[in-house]
């Protein structure tokens, strides 16, 4: 198999996270080697065998559509990066256009 | 030092104290508060500890015992918790910086059976950065020394887990295992490390990383302790749909009523965890020794294959990266934890996560995007997900023909701080492990002697077809009592 070649910038827009220059050639290189790696799979056939995605076979569990008991506000909302009224999170601006401070 | 001598005093010790009226709760907290005191400046197990709090739930323990009303045998024991187990009303960072400021308003199912039976939480113990790593080197606070040798590391991620237990600063620890997580830092640290079969315990408030393997489990002085944890943590949860609806228990009893004898017992040998897998020269000689135990214990000693074993590192990376990459997701900065103000929404998330997450962190998220990514998801996830089933048909043919493997935890005792820089190597010492969590099923390391070189120990590890830890606990048990 080729060598593999990441755009490592498109791989990290995609997981919306900053790397800085710094990083990023250490990045490159590690993943290129780790992928590298893992492309060992190829050389088995797994036709006909079928995708595990869980070690327990998974079923449906239901429960009695009843209210169970809420968590207190007060201590999730004081792991809240910031608060207006101290009662609301405070988001940065989601659409563009004017600010709303 | 001064009081009680807690050095690798197991629980079921210490509650029969407790019970004899030998020494109180405050005394026992005391006294692992005073060893964390003169010794975690060295060892440096703990991201938290509140004494105020600890000292707090021990006066309440003695009040309930003075009442004649223990809320088990075991109330006032203090048992250390990896970071990644919420409790509540204590901080719950992962080792990472994204979640420094985040303090849990609600206690993990694992902690709260814990408190049902007067087990005390104890503090938060350091990890590599969200369960990531094999030595606690990817903690982004601090690097946690092994009790054995403090120039080397105690493995990871549980690594606070294992030193904490190793260094007595607690009775015992819960731990996260999603790829050894629990039994390697366990040989490393010479102590007992049990991963259940997946969904014997409740994840709910299992920080995730891979949710289709991390399984919370215990780490003790010994094997009883370990049954006596799973008695405790075990058993179905409306909290958690993947957690079996199988009822738990009875692991302790089973273990107590063990003969100490390994007759009729048809134990395997898989030979690619033995010919050519890297093992050191001192890893080995414990392991034929430990397999010489068990063969005068009356074990039937059975050679088995698991021929796709070389493929599980591989397997591995693609399919616990691809689920952390999701799992991860939530990190955002919006209702929790620290954030990174940018332009807008979009750039607060990257500037957030890109100033929040470790190296380790960043690179495993970016394989999992990567793996995930249009164009390659059939070439590696889909196609590690079949490999992942041959990896478990393995494990099925394997114990048609015996009843538990025994087979190394680790390739070499614990290494240096420093000493494995390059990630493809570090995730290779992972081999004997992680195809146990790929298939789902429970194992558990077993101090099995020491290194002659360096003097470190060194564990074996025994593994079991899912729901058998009741025969997996009362062999290891057999042969830790005759180690």
């Amino acid at each position: 198999m080729e060598k593999t070649n990441i755009d490592i910038d498109y791989v990290a827009t995609l997981a919306r996270l900053e790397i800085s220059d710094a990083e990023k050639e250490g990045l490159q290189r590690d993943l290129e080697s780790i992928v590298d790696y893992i492309n060992e799979l190829s050389e088995l056939d797994v036709s006909g065998v079928e995708p595990t995605a869980h070690a327990a076979a998974l079923t449906n569990v239901w429960r009695e559509d009843v209210p169970g008991e809420p968590f207190d506000r007060a201590p999730i909302l004081a792991n809240a990066p910031e608060l207006m009224n101290g009662e609301l999170i405070r988001v940065p601006q989601v659409l563009p256009g004017e600010g709303m401070n | 030092m001064a009081g009680l001598n807690l050095t690798a005093r197991p629980i079921h010790e210490l509650a029969a104290a407790l019970a004899a009226g030998e020494f109180s709760a405050t005394a026992l907290v005391e006294g692992y508060l005073a060893r964390v005191k003169e010794k975690d400046g060295e060892i440096r197990a703990f991201l938290k500890l509140d004494a105020d709090r600890v000292l707090a739930e021990a006066a309440r323990s003695d009040a309930r015992r003075r009442e004649g009303r223990p809320l088990s045998e075991f109330d006032g024991i203090p048992i250390g918790i990896k970071d990644c187990i919420v409790t509540a009303g204590e901080s719950c960072s992962c080792a990472s910086k994204i979640l420094a400021p985040v303090c849990s308003p609600y206690d993990s199912t694992a902690v709260a059976r814990l408190k049902e039976k007067g087990f005390i939480p104890f503090g938060r113990l350091n990890m590599d950065e969200f369960a990531m790593g094999s030595s606690c080197e990817n903690s982004a606070f601090q690097k946690t020394a092994n009790p054995h040798g403090t120039t080397r590391v105690p493995g990871g991620s549980s690594g606070g887990s294992a030193a904490c237990v190793a260094a007595s600063f607690a009775a015992a620890a819960l731990g996260s295992d999603t790829g050894g997580s629990i039994r390697q830092p366990a040989a490393f640290c010479g102590v007992v490390g049990l991963k259940p079969t997946y969904g014997r315990v409740s994840r709910h408030g299992l920080v995730a990383f891979a949710s289709s393997l991390d399984q919370i489990g215990p780490m003790t002085h010994d094997v009883l302790d370990a049954a006596i944890l799973l008695d405790t943590i075990a058993g179905p949860d409306r909290m958690d749909s993947t957690c079996l609806p199988v009822a738990a228990g009875g692991f302790a009893d089973a273990v107590r009523s063990g003969s100490g004898s390994l007759r009729g017992v048809r134990i395997g040998l898989p030979k690619e965890y033995f010919s050519g897998s890297g093992l050191s020269s001192g890893v080995e000689k414990v392991l034929r020794h430990s397999i010489e135990k068990v063969r005068a214990l009356g074990a039937e000693l059975v050679d088995v294959s698991l021929p796709h074993t070389r493929y599980a590192v591989a397997v591995y990376y693609i399919i616990a990266t691809a689920e952390a990459s999701a799992n991860l997701a939530r990190f955002d900065g919006i209702r929790y934890g620290a954030r990174v103000e940018g332009r807008d929404l979009v750039d607060t998330y990257f500037r957030t996560r890109g100033a929040g997450f470790g190296a380790e962190v960043k690179r495993r998220i970016l394989l999992g995007t990567y793996v995930l990514s249009s164009g390659y998801y059939d070439a590696y996830y889909l196609r590690a997900q079949k490999v992942r089933t041959l990896i478990r048909r393995d494990f099925e043919e394997a114990f048609r023909s015996c009843d538990v493997m025994l087979t190394p935890v680790t390739p070499t005792v614990a290494f240096k701080f420093g000493e494995k820089s390059d990630p493809l190597q570090m995730y290779l010492s992972d081999i004997f492990t992680i195809a146990l969590n790929l298939s789902g099923n429970c194992g558990i390391s077993v101090p099995a002697g020491q290194d002659g070189e360096t003097g470190m120990p060194v564990g074996v590890q025994f593994m079991a077809p899912a729901l058998d830890e009741a025969r997996l606990l009362c062999v290891s048990n057999a042969f830790f009592l005759n180690r």
